[in-house]
């Protein structure tokens, strides 16, 4: 398949095609987890009395569905799109590649059956139980066989910037996810860590960040450097400033999981260092943000008319105010007032909802117009629509959990001056965060509306095209590094 | 931590951060054979990119965070076993004992360290101390009727015992219900206090051993006959001649033994459930309540205070 002659050579568009698709899916199916379990902190009877509808196994559904289902779907779907055109030569391996998508969903499938069974590891963001984890390890070591091998036999002189952070992102992940899922089974539906103590914590945190910081940030980045300049039809704004903020953010990025774990029993140097290279980390997350925003200058006029490009543009700007507030939260006197509060979740999903699924939009409606050989998006107006739901979603998703998350920190340590105790009892602050937990349940249903949108807008644009086939010709065969 | 891997740390850490800088330094170079501001020789799919320098601004922000972790671990802990100029520690994290964390405390007073978090506890202590002191020297009767004395002890009662207790004090299942007459210890001020100061252990045994699951339903209707409700009279009579192993605590008349916490049978009041199934329950797998010992968390004067409240609470 991948030689129609010997001069040319055809891209393998069906498994980018099968992961848009399903991102678009997933995206909807973990967003309304998401807004369900909103709408069960407001109404708590939501839960009917069914355990497996409790919040307590249908939030690790959520998460695990808008991270590995929606996010990570997008990224392998892009990256294997990305890896083709700019190297200039099809996948190392369709087989492989298949077995990559067939695998992965099936992976999924697996979590949104045993989440809500309540069979569970217990470790945020890897909750997961080990036949499941020896799964995804064999999933992604055939990912990174894939990129790389494609990598390696590449027909450019040099690696382009989104390839080094989608790079970046399949290696680290691995680590991260073999490193934190050691465990010791008990029977096949249960195991328990490896590691015990403060140690499992910082194990649990040093993956967890680094989730964050490779998934949700240099995974996206990568997409991000190959569809921002694609879209706004201009170069990238900084060479010299994608090498540096490259090295920085991957490398800051690894120390920073102490952060989530400020004023327990880690020892505090631990703590110190985990904070020094966040703030630290704050200045190279800027770096990618002023690349992307300023491959814009000369092409401002393009944001008046292009709702795409505004998808991408926003999201950049949703990426530089998270990657502030993140540093900052991580100062230990601040992490005092923001931890355990819903501040935390805001911050994660001003990332989530508007750095990673913005940006992820963005790249779906300019790429599969082009993977069913359309030259738009079926209606452009549509997208438009959902620009604007989605972003006031987020919008009132951030505000209303800033005011609660400071909210509920200024009330746990309220003390009253006359005797020492405490002002508010914690179930107190619980009554007051109501209004904005409703609120935010209502953001939840702009998001849920927005990505409705898009799927009808996505199977209309498929409805009327035929899958792409994307042939290159290429040199003869004995300048060319494969054949 | 053993020197190895203090020194692994501290090196680890110091060369990290001079490759950051390295790297830093080296793109602020135009290195390239690219002039400034023209594009690189190189095109990936139709995308080019322009050899622009670092923006400055970003460049003094990236230099300001270097320079202040470096100051921030020569002030704190961080470079492994090098403690910090300023001898700053957030608590006594080493102890495992509370013998242990209260020499901690004294040692570091000693040694001129700041531990924050004793640090902020001997401050309260020194500016609440003296007013938790005073009440403590009134007796509870008294202060039952001195209305701030009361809010504090509410105060405290919510952010201590409510989450078992209840935010009203009126219990839940396992969970005794404070606002009635009815106590398992007793009910004047002393008992109230002895409980919160040494905390209770309830022992009720399971029975499954000692009787079949017929004996058990027996025993349970002639319990529930106790408090008057209507039973066959025929399993309560039968119950009836077992309930000497019963009485040995809960007394003959199933009045109960506040010396030994164990419960009223004939008030209707119940802990577990009243019902013939909670009951049986009970009977068959046993009860163990436990009331913490709330001394070493929150000091004998507070609890004075906590007792006033709720000793209030079963007076109105």
């Amino acid at each position: 398949m991948s030689q129609t002659s010997p001069q040319q050579i055809e891209y393998n568009l069906k498994v980018v095609r099968q992961f848009a698709v399903m991102t678009v899916i997933w995206g909807i199916i973990g967003m309304a987890v998401g807004t369900f379990i909103a709408a069960q902190l407001v109404w708590p009877e939501l839960n009917f009395d069914i355990p497996y509808l409790t919040y307590s196994r249908l939030r690790p559904l959520h998460t695990n569905a808008v991270i590995f289902a929606f996010g990570t779907s997008a990224l392998m779907g892009t990256s294997f799109y990305i890896v083709q055109k700019t190297c200039k030569t099809p996948l190392f391996s369709d087989k492989l590649a298949a077995f990559v998508f067939w695998s992965w969903q099936t992976i999924i499938v697996l979590a949104v059956i045993t989440l809500p069974l309540g069979l569970t590891s217990s470790k945020e963001y890897a909750e997961l139980e080990w036949p499941i984890d020896i799964l995804i390890a064999l999933s992604w070591v055939a990912y990174i066989i894939v990129f790389f091998g494609t990598l390696a036999k590449r027909r450019t002189a040099h690696i382009y910037v989104a390839n080094w952070f989608l790079g970046a992102f399949i290696v680290t992940v691995a680590v991260l996810h073999i490193v934190n899922s050691m465990s010791v089974p008990v029977s096949f539906t249960k195991s328990y860590s490896l590691y015990a103590g403060a140690v499992d914590a910082m194990v649990q945190w040093w993956y967890g960040h680094n989730a964050v910081g490779f998934l949700l940030t240099a995974g996206f980045l990568g997409m991000m450097y190959y569809f921002v300049p694609k879209q706004a039809e201009r170069p990238v704004y900084s060479y010299r400033l994608s090498v540096v903020h490259f090295w920085a953010l991957i490398s800051l990025y690894i120390w920073a999981g102490p952060h989530h774990l400020h004023y327990t029993a880690l020892p505090d140097w631990t703590q110190s260092l985990g904070m020094v290279m966040s703030v630290i980390l704050f200045v190279p997350s800027w770096g990618g943000m002023i690349n992307g925003i300023m491959t814009l200058s000369g092409a401002w006029h393009k944001l008046k008319t292009d709702p795409i490009l505004r998808f991408l543009i926003v999201s950049l700007s949703f990426y530089g105010m998270s990657t502030f507030e993140g540093p900052m939260m991580s100062i230990k006197s601040v992490n005092a007032l923001s931890h355990y509060t819903d501040w935390t979740i805001g911050h994660v999903h001003s990332g989530a909802l508007g750095w990673v699924a913005m940006i992820t939009i963005g790249s779906l409606y300019y790429l599969i117009p082009r993977l069913w050989n359309q030259t738009a998006i079926y209606n452009t107006r549509w997208v438009n629509i959902h620009f604007w739901l989605h972003t006031i979603g987020v919008v009132l998703y951030i505000v209303a959990l800033w005011i609660s998350g400071v909210m509920q920190g200024l009330m746990w340590r309220a003390v009253n001056s006359a005797d020492g105790t405490l002002t508010y009892s914690f179930v107190e602050s619980v009554e007051a965060s109501y209004p904005f937990w409703f609120i935010r349940f209502v953001a939840g249903l702009f998001i849920v509306a927005g990505m409705i949108l898009m799927a009808v807008n996505c199977y209309k644009t498929i409805r009327q095209g035929t899958p792409t086939r994307e042939v290159l010709d290429v040199p003869a065969p004995a300048t060319s590094t494969a054949a | 931590m053993s020197s190895f891997w203090s020194a692994w740390i501290i090196v680890l850490t110091l060369v990290f951060l001079v490759v950051i800088i390295a790297i830093l330094r080296w793109n602020m170079k135009n290195y390239t054979h690219i002039k400034e501001g023209e594009l690189m020789d190189h095109e990936f799919d139709g995308i080019v990119e322009i050899n622009n320098p670092l923006p400055k601004w970003w460049t003094i922000l990236f230099w300001i965070t270097i320079v202040w972790g470096f100051i921030y671990l020569a002030l704190y802990p961080g470079l492994g076993n090098f403690a910090g100029l300023l001898g700053w520690t957030s608590s006594n994290q080493q102890v495992l004992s509370l013998e242990e964390s209260k020499q901690a405390v004294v040692y570091a007073k000693e040694a001129g360290k700041i531990v924050q978090y004793d640090r902020e506890i001997s401050q309260a202590d020194e500016q609440f101390g003296p007013i938790f002191e005073a009440y403590a020297q009134r007796p509870i009767k008294e202060l039952v009727n001195d209305e701030d004395a009361v809010k504090i002890g509410q105060r405290l009662f919510l952010q201590n015992c409510a989450q078992c207790h209840g935010s009203n004090a009126m219990g839940g299942k396992g969970f005794p219900n404070l606002t009635d007459d009815d106590w398992l210890y007793g009910g004047e001020p002393e008992d109230i206090k002895y409980a919160l100061i040494h905390g209770r252990r309830g022992q009720m045994p399971g029975w499954s051993q000692q009787f079949n699951d017929q004996q058990i339903t027996e025993l349970a209707t002639y319990v529930i006959s106790l408090s008057g409700r209507k039973v066959d009279p025929q399993l309560a009579a039968a119950g009836k001649q077992n309930f000497a192993v019963c009485a040995a605590c809960h007394g003959m008349d199933g009045k109960g033994n506040q010396m030994l916490g164990a419960p009223n049978l004939t008030d209707n009041i119940w802990l577990y459930g009243g019902s013939q199934a909670a009951i049986e329950e009970t009977l068959h797998n046993g009860r163990y309540g436990v009331m913490p010992a709330w001394k070493d968390i929150l000091g004998e004067d507070k609890i004075h205070v906590i007792t006033a409240y709720v000793y209030g609470l079963s007076q109105e």
